[in-house]
């Protein structure tokens, strides 16, 4: 049953990923709108790195790269949200519904789905980063754990966006998270320092778990690795993700059990 | 046709789009919240940018709300392409093909009731950012930002109707969006041109667009005068030649 279950967890995962790949308005928001403001606002607000109490970094890019990280992976679980939306208002849940495979395994599939988008693109960036002057500090060992913060990110946030989904079935209200993402990610130290920024968007910086996710992401490139900031943004991604796989799977109960 | 035909053409079709507005309200949400969002959290982000030397303001929020009210025309421009691209594959644009009115004239009412658009997400704007303490720039200031908004919205109507005759496609937003998005932003958008780095600053040395954004900014930053009003003047009239021909072209090729 195990086996079988995986079974169908693999290939909706891979259909998730060739459905993002062949829809250009599913990939642009993972890959090409981060990377345009990646380097827009590497070029634009590089010579932040000059103000006083700015962390020691070799530039620029080394500090934001992880912020690019986690806004294509919060982009990813928005867009898989979308795309379960879709094939709820299209039918092709009803008929996953009533075959005889684990109701969970649906959800499942959408979410490892969304994380292989995000290994993607945590690979993408990482290879833009060194390509374009970054340094990881920790090496290939640095490399690994940002890989693995960036694509457990995207099952928590990816939670997030399928559970709305689920709730609403409609792919228009989880588009409506869209501008909620750029909220949360400006409230947090995503692209710069949090003592840097303008109150109250520097209290609300220094208690936003996303900050502890992007430091934990940021640390092994711009010093090593601390067991501090590894253990507070794999409790972060632990908290979301417990709190949105929990939501998504009473949103699928409720939509079994008042229908569509 | 004459004059008289194409102009009640041109209103009809504007009627159309504000029609959209009125029976879809939440239809103009994404291109006010958008930039609205961007703005406060660029804002909020990058604000201590300011104390660095060189830095030509000392109100970072005035300093952006240029950039925030041409990224609010270009989501409105692009809009427009996206509604025509569905239009398109709707088959409604076929029927407005075979009528007798002129294509320039049907081009005419899609990129004027986008300038039109336009000044919604920058009203709203403009009340934001004074709440948060941008300057007032002057009634002449404040004229030639609405003028150089009407006039991204409609570079922006130009090439999103340029990608949507192109493509015939709603799939092809994210290019849309995109192509103003790299316009806007690879200009003096977060910080003075000798404060850019890398790339960006000659991108921005040589992108007409950052004529367009000093032009916009004067009032808010400083006084408004003629120098700098010309050529952004002067570039937001070559883009809109360019992108206006681009969309011609598009229209004159599309058979029905």
């Amino acid at each position: 049953m195990v086996a079988a279950n995986l079974r169908v967890i693999g290939a909706l995962a891979a259909r998730s990923v060739k459905q993002t790949f062949r829809r250009p308005q599913l990939m642009a928001p993972i890959l090409v709108f981060p990377t345009l403001l990646l380097a827009i606002q590497v070029g634009g607000a590089g010579r932040g790195v000059n103000l006083p109490g700015f962390p020691h970094v070799n530039g620029f890019l080394d500090f934001i790269l992880a912020g690019a990280m986690i806004q294509s992976t919060l982009l990813a679980g928005n867009s898989g949200g979308i795309a379960l939306a879709v094939d709820i208002e299209m039918g092709f849940t009803d008929r996953l519904l009533a075959a005889p495979i684990s109701r969970f395994a649906i959800v499942l599939g959408r979410l490892a789905g969304t994380a292989a988008l995000g290994a993607l693109s945590a690979l993408w960036f990482i290879a833009l980063g060194l390509i374009f002057g970054a340094r990881i500090a920790e090496g290939i060992p640095g490399a690994l754990t940002m890989i693995l913060f960036v694509t457990l990110s995207a099952i928590a946030f990816g939670g997030i966006a399928a559970a709305v989904a689920l709730r609403s079935g409609r792919a228009s209200v989880v588009q409506g998270l869209f501008p909620l993402v750029f909220v949360i990610l400006f409230l947090s130290s995503a692209f710069f320092p949090a003592h840097l920024m303008l109150e109250p968007a520097a209290t609300i910086a220094r208690y936003n778990p996303l900050s502890f996710i992007v430091e934990g992401v940021r640390d092994p490139v711009i010093s090593s690795l601390s067991l501090h900031a590894f253990a507070k943004a794999l409790g972060s991604i632990a908290l979301i993700a417990s709190i949105s796989i929990g939501l998504s799977a009473l949103a699928l109960r409720r939509r079994l059990r008042v229908g569509g | 046709m004459d004059l008289r035909a194409d102009l009640q053409t041109i209103a009809a079709l504007v009627r159309r789009a504000a029609n959209e507005l009125l029976r879809v309200p939440g239809a103009a949400i994404p291109g006010v919240l958008a930039p609205t969002i961007f703005f406060l959290g660029i804002f909020a982000v990058f604000g201590h940018l300011t104390l660095l030397p060189g830095f030509t303001s000392q109100s970072y929020q005035s300093f952006l709300i240029p950039i925030s009210l041409m990224q609010g025309a270009g989501f409105t421009g692009a809009a427009t392409g996206v509604n025509l691209a569905r239009d398109i594959e709707q088959g409604w644009f076929d029927r407005l093909l075979v009528s007798p009115a002129p294509r320039p004239v049907l081009l005419a009412g899609l990129v004027l009731s986008a300038s039109l658009r336009s000044l919604i997400p920058a009203t709203v704007l403009l009340a934001v950012g004074f709440a948060f303490g941008v300057h007032w720039p002057g009634i002449g200031g404040l004229a030639i930002a609405l003028l150089i908004v009407m006039g991204m919205g409609t570079i922006a109507a130009c090439w999103g109707a340029a990608i949507a005759l192109r493509f015939r496609s709603q799939s092809a937003a994210p290019l849309m969006q995109a192509g103003m998005f790299v316009l806007i932003l690879t200009t003096t958008s977060y910080a003075p041109l000798a404060l850019l780095s890398g790339w960006l600053h000659t991108v921005a040395q040589y992108n007409p667009a950052t004529q367009i954004v000093e032009a916009a900014r004067q009032g808010f930053v400083g006084g408004v005068t003629w120098g700098d009003t010309w050529p952004g003047i002067l570039a937001l009239a070559g883009l809109l030649a360019l992108l206006s021909a681009l969309a011609l072209r598009g229209m004159r090729r599309t058979a029905v």
